[in-house]
């Protein structure tokens, strides 16, 4: 480690950026302390730049690629080869535009109503999509995962695993089940899948947050190796 | 080696089908039509017996006397004899064949094919999930019925819910807002839609309360459908006068612009109460720690299972997973709400059967069991 303090110089493309992206840093940390204009002035910059990005971003890979382009095509070919054919697939690219565009009635609110259109489908298709996914990855891997151990029981301790598994689930599931209250024999099974759940959020606690501090570990590093060069 | 090869292509050309090598081409089922299966005889082919190439190439073409490029480079120990060639244009015809050469030797096998890929339309690998989602659906219909022709549906109490009515007291009574973050899940996520739920029941309660609610949103789509359950839920109330649109607005989607969007106001604004119910991620404890310094009541309800843990130590009430969903059952008492519940309830019993039966068939090492629940 060098003992001298090597700041980046400030005259070079990337050392202004380096430059920038530290006394930022030092602003958004200064929240700490308690609020103050300089968070202030770094939270608006900070929400700024992500919304222009957002604009730009939504342009350059949305809008233009998947509304622009294909409607000025469909024009084009309608006007050059014609038939029903070009007219049919100008018609499909047509459909999701013209719903895209809806939400800007948010803006008129006398026809404001037809935004809810788009939002009807926007979401009844997401989460209708999402059903087959939940389906066989939160229910029927769960279910193949925990049974298949028993396929393979060689061990006592084997068994024993899988038990401590079988047990947790259906301990868990239980704490889950809405329509009886948890007393009596069945409260105590709940209880023990509460047991399961604390294990679960212990577990995960520690793992991210030990995944923070390397978050943390890794903006240390580029205040004192890449800025102040306190680090070789 | 020469006096090898003559005799192998002696006996070929006497028994061809005993020593001819196979190389095949199928259509790949259960997918989009872009993909193709090659197989092939076990390598090496009699004729490189002698040599026994670690590798060989694996071309493709359009035409039988076409052009040929590479596809892959096949392994003579790769034990599964099988390449599934993929990103191929539906209904295009393709020929494939091996081939080795060095120096000394050139081989080719038989060219297989045309075959062309075709979509299927329906995944015979996912017969299961459609069964699953078949009476998943015939519990939740079931029960949907059941409520709406007025049948009382028992759900047990949970407590963060139970607090709820004090957390908007509080509030009110402090003369100060409340702040309510659905976090950054996108409209379509269920989390998202229960939050959305939740909404409804918080905004009908405010707006008989008149206390002022602050909803910095994550995504565009969110915010609009957010505005539109808001105003209902004063509509409701019968104070829609008091409804304001610019207290639920679209903050940024990045993530921790939005954590410090959401931090900013918590510090100026001073709400009483903090709701955040919906999707969260490396955010949640910043919100919640946030939240904590400044005193406010805090109830918390996620699907993410690793950002429970954190609203866990910085909440005063947290909804473990599917409490959420329950919540707003529970606050809206809506019937098709709580018939999913109800339903969901009752798959749960089903799926602890299968897996108890499951276990006990696994120890009898029955594997077509287990197997039911593969998927593709």
């Amino acid at each position: 480690m060098d003992s001298g303090l090597i700041c980046v110089s400030l005259f070079t493309s990337e050392g202004v950026g380096i430059w920038i992206a530290s006394i930022l840093t030092l602003a958004i940390y200064s929240f700490l302390y308690r609020d103050n204009p300089i968070y202030r002035f770094s939270e608006s910059l900070l929400i700024g730049i992500s919304v222009g990005f957002l604009l730009v971003t939504t342009f350059d890979t949305t809008l233009l690629p998947k509304a622009f382009e294909p409607v000025g095509k469909g024009i084009i070919g309608i006007s050059e080869s014609g038939g029903i054919n070009s007219f049919a697939i100008f018609v499909w690219i047509l459909i999701p535009v013209v719903l895209g565009f809806l939400m800007f009635t948010r803006f008129v609110p006398r026809y404001a109503w037809m935004s809810r259109v788009a939002l009807a489908l926007y979401i009844g298709f997401g989460a209708g999509a999402s059903i087959p996914a939940n389906m066989q990855s939160y229910i029927l891997r769960q279910i193949d995962a925990t049974i298949r151990p028993f396929l393979n029981i060689d061990s006592f301790w084997s068994l024993v695993n899988a038990l401590i598994v079988l047990v947790g689930l259906i301990s868990t599931l239980f704490y889950f089940f809405f329509s009886k209250e948890q007393k009596g024999a069945f409260g105590k099974i709940t209880r023990l899948g509460t047991f399961y759940l604390m294990i679960f959020f212990g577990a995960t606690f520690g793992y991210t947050v030990m995944a923070r501090i390397s978050l943390l570990i890794g903006r240390l590093t580029f205040l004192m190796k890449d800025w102040l060069g306190l680090i070789s | 080696m020469k006096c090898f090869f003559l005799i192998t292509s002696f006996l070929t050309f006497l028994f061809p089908q005993a020593f001819a090598f196979e190389l095949n081409v199928s259509d790949q089922p259960n997918d989009d039509g872009t993909r193709l299966a090659i197989r092939w005889d076990p390598l090496p082919p009699d004729e490189l017996r002698p040599i026994d190439p670690e590798s060989y190439l694996l071309l493709r073409s359009e035409e039988s006397d076409g052009e040929y490029i590479q596809v892959d480079i096949v392994s003579s120990l790769d034990p599964s004899r099988e390449k599934i060639d993929e990103k191929l244009t539906e209904g295009q015809p393709y020929f494939y064949k091996l081939v080795y050469s060095d120096s000394a030797i050139s081989w080719e096998s038989n060219v297989a094919g045309p075959v062309a890929p075709e979509e299927n339309w329906y995944n015979t690998a996912r017969t299961n999930v459609l069964i699953g989602i078949i009476i998943t659906a015939a519990f939740v219909g079931w029960f949907i019925i059941l409520g709406k022709k007025g049948k009382s549906l028992y759900l047990r109490p949970i407590a963060g819910l139970n607090a709820m009515d004090e957390a908007i007291g509080r509030a009110t009574e402090m003369g100060k807002p409340i702040l309510y973050s659905s976090g950054r899940g996108k409209m379509e996520r269920p989390a998202s839609i229960a939050s959305m739920n939740i909404l409804g029941s918080v905004a009908e309660k405010v707006a008989s309360y008149g206390t002022p609610l602050i909803f910095p949103n994550n995504d565009p789509v969110v915010t609009a459908v957010a505005q539109e359950v808001a105003r209902e839920g004063y509509t409701k109330a019968g104070h829609v006068d008091r409804y304001d649109p610019d207290n639920i607005y679209f903050v940024t989607d990045s993530q921790f612009g939005y954590a410090a969007a959401v931090d900013g106001i918590m510090i100026r604004e001073r709400p009483a109460t903090n709701l955040f119910f919906g999707t969260f991620e490396a955010e949640s404890l910043i919100l919640a720690e946030t939240g904590n310094s400044i005193g406010a009541i805090q109830i918390a309800g996620t699907d993410s299972s690793i950002q429970m843990a954190f609203f866990i130590v910085a909440c005063d009430f947290v909804l473990i997973g599917e409490e959420l969903f329950a919540a707003s059952g529970y606050l809206s008492g809506d019937p098709q709400v709580v018939g999913t519940l109800k339903g969901s309830d009752y798959l749960k019993v089903i799926i602890i059967i299968l897996i108890l039966f499951g276990a006990v068939v696994g120890l009898l090492n029955q594997e077509w069991f287990v197997n039911l629940f593969l998927t593709a």
